[in-house]
């Protein structure tokens, strides 16, 4: 009888022994997992914000945003609209996107009517849809929302939305 | 407490707290080796090696080394190459036997497969040792990081962006990986952290896992000879050496050993001093630049057929990643993909005879084509290579060795 009561003791202290060990090790683990998270510093520097009320049409600037170059276009009337892809502020067109060729990840460079890439001759026309050469996709559009005529990158606003829905 | 009588010796002093002759005679003198091999044995001892001079050396690149950002570049190129006193030998030799490291592992795993080292009862050999490519893969891809030179900064931006992927995780897996949105900081001083710590731990204790399996089902030889390795030790022992099928690991096979390592290390010092050119890239001698991407971004050459089956579905990325992922993998399951239990080297399989050599020639040409650039009638050449490589392993592998096991 005694036998049995230190057995079920024994049992009892080994199962708490695994619980304690097993959370323990979950907190470990999580730690760990946190540990390599970006830092905060590193997520406040994810957002860019542009400022497009001093743009004219036709203009183009250049921001870094996440360490990748994005383009900003204000379009002009000629060019033609992409609804799927515009960012539209107050009835102007902007086409958005993240300056890499969807190819093998070079830089195109605008050359006042498409962006064409150096490395291996693809074209994307104004709204950064490809047109031709190697590119398989459109470049792509960042996250972004729009503040007034403020266009800030790395937050998620509704037209974003529905840029992301069109996509897919 | 044991009763110890006064030693006569170091010898006999260390004998009676450590038990050295005892672990002598199970280590190395009575460890014995078939007879019937030939130089391709030799290919442990020569990767050994290379894994000391590689850890030898990169601890003295890591007292000069600067994992961040701003330092690494110039820690490299101009403190190690031009101030520290020999600091050049030693990154040479680093990179060269980095390098050479993977010839070594390829040859050692393609004389496994001639010779159906990996199949009944050396399956955790095999296994062991499977671990250990993809371990020394991750050492290689994470040191080629370090110098934080264009190629470094690129191959870490392509092979991260790899695991994005992975359905529904990717994305946030890539930047958890990076510790960044992009390649940065943070990821430099994790990979150096793996590079220098956890992997090279990694590798001691799966060499040790493969060295340990290595003791119960013994060596394999030419001829997949199931030796009674009890009676002939007990014929060597008794003073018939000639006739017995094995020798001791010391001092008979390891004089084997030095004389091929001797050879190879002469190929070594060879390439460290006269032609290191081959294991650093030129483009590496430029800065890391994230605005800037190099015109072509390849791999060092021993990921290059792993790379070509990647690219060769060049009209579907996701099919491209489903068969590098198979690529990166399928080693780990070869030992039930060859279904002939049989421990026969391949010019004693009819059939498999002809699908190791052409194997061995999908994996060049793979190599070759991996190289180049991947336009015109090279994408088709990269795409029939790569199906080639899949079918052959998942095919025409168990295939051909259970038509033979039958017949």
């Amino acid at each position: 009888m005694a036998d049995c009561k230190r057995r079920a003791f024994v049992k009892g202290a080994g199962a708490a022994l695994g619980v304690t060990a097993a959370v323990g090790g979950g907190f470990a683990l999580y730690g760990m997992k946190r540990a390599w998270d970006p830092l905060p510093s590193v997520v406040a520097a994810g957002v860019t914000e542009v400022e497009t009320s001093s743009m004219d049409q036709g203009d183009v600037g250049q921001v870094e945003y996440r360490g990748k170059p994005v383009v900003i276009l204000k379009k002009t009337d000629e060019m033609p609209a992409n609804e799927e892809r515009d960012v539209v502020i107050n009835g102007e067109r902007f086409t958005v996107n993240i300056l890499i060729c969807t190819h093998l990840g070079c830089i195109p460079a605008w050359t006042g009517e498409m962006f064409k890439c150096a490395c291996h001759g693809g074209e994307f026309d104004s709204s950064g849809v490809n047109t031709f050469g190697p590119p398989p996709t459109p470049m792509v559009v960042p996250p972004f929302m729009i503040e007034g005529t403020k266009i800030v990158l790395g937050k998620e606003g509704p037209e974003y939305a529905k840029i992301k829905a069109a996509k897919a | 407490m044991a009763k110890f009588e006064k030693a006569n010796s170091i010898g006999e002093w260390l004998d009676q707290r450590l038990n050295t002759k005892e672990l002598m005679r199970v280590g190395v003198l009575e460890y014995w080796i078939p007879k019937n091999i030939n130089f391709l044995w030799s290919f442990g001892i020569i990767l050994a090696t290379l894994f000391g001079i590689l850890v030898v050396s990169g601890i003295f690149l890591l007292m000069y080394y600067k994992p961040d950002t701003d330092l690494a570049f110039y820690s490299v190129n101009y403190t190690i190459m031009q101030e520290v006193a020999y600091g050049w030998v030693f990154r040479n030799m680093h990179a060269v036997a980095a390098s050479v490291v993977f010839l070594a592992i390829y040859i050692h795993m393609f004389t496994g497969i001639y010779y159906g080292s990996y199949k009944s009862g050396r399956e955790m050999i095999w296994l062991t040792g499977t671990i250990l490519l993809i371990a020394f893969s991750a050492e290689g891809f994470s040191g080629y990081m370090l110098p934080w030179g264009q190629m470094s900064y690129w191959a870490a931006q392509v092979i991260t962006n790899l695991f994005g992927a992975i359905p529904v995780i990717g994305p946030d897996l890539v930047i958890w990986i990076r510790g960044n949105y992009v390649v940065e900081d943070a990821t430099l001083t994790r990979f150096f952290a793996l590079h220098v710590l956890v992997i090279p731990l990694i590798i001691m204790g799966v060499l040790g896992a493969h060295m340990y399996a290595l003791r119960i089902p013994h060596v394999n030889n030419q001829d997949g000879e199931d030796i009674d390795y009890e009676a002939e030790a007990r014929k060597f022992k008794s003073g018939d050496k000639r006739n017995s099928k094995v020798m001791p690991f010391w001092p008979t096979f390891v004089a084997e050993d030095v004389f091929v390592l001797g050879a190879f290390l002469t190929f070594f010092f060879y390439l460290t001093f006269f032609h290191f050119g081959f294991a650093m890239d030129p483009i590496n001698f430029i800065p890391a630049d994230s605005m800037k991407t190099p015109p072509h971004i390849y791999p060092e050459w021993y990921f290059l057929w792993s790379y070509e089956v990647l690219r060769g579905f060049f009209f579907s990325s996701d099919m491209g990643l489903i068969a590098f992922g198979i690529a990166n993998h399928i080693f780990l399951v070869f030992p039930w993909l060859d279904r002939d239990p049989a421990i026969k080297p391949m010019h004693k399989r009819p059939l498999m005879k002809w699908w190791f050599w052409s194997f061995l020639l999908i994996m060049i040409a793979l190599t070759v084509w991996g190289k180049l650039p991947p336009t015109g009638i090279n994408a088709y050449i990269g795409f029939v290579l790569s199906v080639a490589w899949l079918s052959w392993v998942l095919i025409l592998l168990p295939l051909l060795s259970s038509i033979e096991r039958k017949s």
